[in-house]
């Protein structure tokens, strides 16, 4: 595929773009982890489990 | 009359359960049901948009290969302000009902509306430099969307800034309503400024102004990905911050016990 004098205009895009977007879905996914892990220890001390 | 008495009851009672959803336990059970389909959708369509985009599709005559930017660009672009639009539905919920899962839905979508829109500055930079010169201008539809940044991170700082969840929220949500402003100039800076640099809409229900067919059902794949990732993340991140408003409380129960 020949992107001629574009192809490191188009690259650096999507690099870019893609990179943001993974970094963002990994945060939250981390966040999500860590949050109901620490709920989970939590609940099973106090033995309640609601949400 | 009866029946039709009936059938109006029924409209009434399905309107209103969307304000069932307001209670944190409701949202959690919905939430984590649709939540995988809507990730593997997003996943689907996007993969599919970007890679019929990318490599399927051949160069314009005006913009050369850069016309593959615009896959990115303009999802990114609508999405950044969709998610402003989202968050000011939100925080008038938050401010009039007073449910909390709007409000948290609003924090929620805050991250993924600044990313969307650094998304749309970074690949609107990169194409300007080859197609006007320039990688920023001081253009009305640029410096708008440079004012909406700066409003995400204003409206992402005031909540880690605020203590009290709820005065948190009931300030995030006036700086929403301000911010909105912004959000609509970015929208339609274009129409009634004309002399910036920055190109008039690219989708438009008129033939003549909207991109051509062959780049038009790619975008639309990859603006379908962008509107379900944004979904599935503000599911994602609304359920995180439940959880954690509910940990908070737990371990303050614990404190006081």
């Amino acid at each position: 595929m020949d992107m001629g004098k574009y192809t490191q205009v188009v690259m650096w895009s999507y690099a870019g773009s893609i990179a943001l977007i993974l970094a963002l879905i990994v945060v939250s996914l981390w966040q999500s982890a860590r949050t109901r892990r620490a709920l989970r220890e939590v609940e099973g001390r106090i033995g309640k489990t609601d949400v | 009359m009866l029946s039709l008495a009936a059938k109006v009851v029924c409209t009434y009672r399905g309107a209103m359960s969307i304000w069932e959803y307001a209670n944190p336990k409701k949202f959690m059970q919905a939430s984590g049901t649709v939540l995988p389909w809507v990730a593997v959708l997003s996943a689907i369509c996007l993969f599919g948009g970007l890679i019929w985009g990318f490599f399927f599709t051949p160069d314009a005559i005006n913009f050369g290969a850069t016309v593959k930017i615009i896959y990115l660009h303009v999802p990114a672009a609508m999405m950044a302000i969709n998610a402003w639009a989202m968050m000011l539905v939100a925080s008038l919920i938050w401010l009039v009902r007073r449910h909390h899962v709007s409000a948290l839905a609003a924090k929620a979508a805050a991250p993924v509306g600044l990313t969307m829109t650094l998304i749309a500055l970074l690949t609107g930079a990169i194409w300007g430099q080859p197609m006007w010169g320039t990688w920023w201008a001081w253009d009305p539809r640029l410096t708008s969307f440079l004012i909406l940044t700066l409003f995400y991170l204003g409206y992402l700082a005031l909540w880690q800034a605020v203590e009290n969840p709820d005065t948190a929220a009931d300030l995030t949500s006036v700086l929403c309503i301000v911010g909105s402003v912004f959000a609509l100039l970015s929208r339609y800076a274009v129409n009634f400024w004309t002399q910036g640099l920055h190109q008039g809409a690219s989708l438009s229900l008129d033939k003549k102004e909207n991109v051509s067919d062959v780049y038009y059902l790619p975008l639309l794949l990859c603006i379908a990905g962008f509107v379900l990732l944004f979904l599935s993340l503000v599911l994602l991140r609304t359920r995180t911050e439940i959880r954690s408003r509910r940990l908070a409380a737990l371990r303050l129960r614990e404190r006081l016990a």
